[in-house]
């Protein structure tokens, strides 16, 4: 049988265990935490329309994840939606033209921000502006064009 | 004829269920803080607790194991396998480590301490405690209680934390996901609150459940051999199916 003493220990440990277990999960898997990323810097970009786009979406270029999506806002003078990019300090080279998409991942995935590289010799730099977007294709808007092209087409 | 039997069942189930509630309420209501009773519920804590901490493991590790390999499949076709860690998540942490851990507590230490307390009763060592003036509540089924109380809930995030482990395993080491993307999925789609709180509420509810009906059916368990062993089949089978029933009673009112 195991003295007293070990058996205290053993239980203040289990105790220690589910405190640890509770702070990783809150911390690590619900929206409480920040996404833990090494050194970061800011761009922005302004869409007509960002869709279901929302903030910590991914930031990709070539299908590869490079940052993340910061914030959303409308920009109160040009009435379109200002969207913060924070991203990973190890692709400081991109150019200074690339230009920003909203991007939906398949059919029903989320949406993304798809970066394209231009060809400036001059990177983005923390704080640049992406002035070259794409805004989101909405389902609704295209199918409505599409059902008031065909109705054109045959009369 | 056949009312006369229906009704004394009921009767009878109704007068159980009274008589479970005044147990608990005894013993809740009896409650002293000392220092005595805080190193007997720490060994309790140890020996229902974290003598589980095996099955809860493995358990855990598996259930999220195979619920990502299945969630990661079908959703795979439909070409939204990068959701799988909400899927992952929300099932987990709202439905599957609170009942999961629950019932396998009952079968790993509710019978534990429904054969310990049945047998003190058939020993007569209940008997001995009274007739030297030692309240057996106070001694024997208060502390097997709170311990049971701290417990479920703890055991339950070692089993939510397991289960994520598993499926970070297989989504990300086997499937090759995007760690980014399966963390940032699950933070964007899992309210600290209204998902992981009420999951975690839930885990207390059942571990009220599961300590409350072990120590009472061992405490009421007849004091022969035959009746310990019913005591130990009654708390699994009870435990399952009231943590099962409050589930939806809970998830209906939180939803």
């Amino acid at each position: 049988m195991k003295s007293s003493n070990q058996v205290e220990i053993a239980a203040g440990i289990f105790l220690l265990l589910g405190i640890a277990a509770l702070i990783f999960l809150a911390v690590e898997a619900t929206d409480s935490g920040g996404v833990k990323t090494g050194e970061t810097y800011e761009v922005n970009a302004y869409f007509t329309n960002v869709g279901g786009l929302k903030p910590k979406a991914p930031v990709a270029m070539a299908g590869v994840t490079l940052g993340r999506v910061a914030s959303i806002e409308l920009d109160q003078e040009s009435l379109e939606a200002r969207v913060v990019m924070k991203i990973d300090s190890r692709f400081d080279d991109l150019p200074s033209d690339t230009s920003a998409s909203v991007l939906t991942s398949g059919i029903l995935g989320d949406q993304y921000i798809g970066l394209e590289p231009g060809g400036a010799p001059d990177p983005l730099a923390d704080g640049d502006r992406i002035l070259l977007t794409n805004s989101a294709v909405v389902l609704e808007q295209l199918i409505g064009r599409y059902l008031f092209n065909s109705d054109e087409g045959s009369e | 004829m056949s009312t006369a039997p229906a009704q004394t069942w009921i009767v009878m189930a109704v007068r159980r269920l009274g008589n479970a509630g005044v147990f608990l309420l005894t013993a809740l209501g009896g409650m002293k803080c000392s220092f005595f009773h805080a190193g007997e519920t720490m060994r309790q804590i140890y020996y229902i607790g974290a003598r589980s901490l095996v099955i809860i493991m493995m358990s855990g590790f598996f259930v999220g194991l195979v619920m990502t390999l299945q969630t990661y499949d079908t959703l795979n076709r439909f070409g939204a396998g990068d959701s799988v860690s909400t899927v992952l998540g929300l099932a987990l942490f709202k439905e599957l480590g609170p009942v999961l851990t629950a019932i396998l507590f009952a079968g790993r230490a509710g019978t534990a301490v429904a054969a310990e307390i049945g047998l003190m009763r058939a020993t007569e060592q209940i008997d001995a405690l009274d007739l030297m003036g030692i309240d057996p509540i106070e001694r024997i089924v208060q502390p097997r209680l709170l311990a049971g109380f701290i417990a479920v809930p703890i055991l339950t995030l070692v089993f939510n934390f397991m289960a994520l482990l598993g499926g970070v395993f297989f989504a990300i080491g086997m499937m090759g996901i995007d760690p980014l993307t399966f963390w940032g999925n699950m933070q964007n789609s899992i309210g600290l609150w209204e998902d992981f709180g009420t999951g975690m509420l839930k885990a207390v509810a059942f571990g009220v459940i599961a300590s409350w009906l072990a120590v009472y059916f061992g405490w009421t368990a007849k004091p022969t051999s035959e009746g310990v062993a019913k005591a130990t089949t009654h708390t699994v089978i009870a435990t399952a199916i009231s943590v099962l029933l409050l589930d939806f009673v809970l998830s209906a009112l939180m939803l």
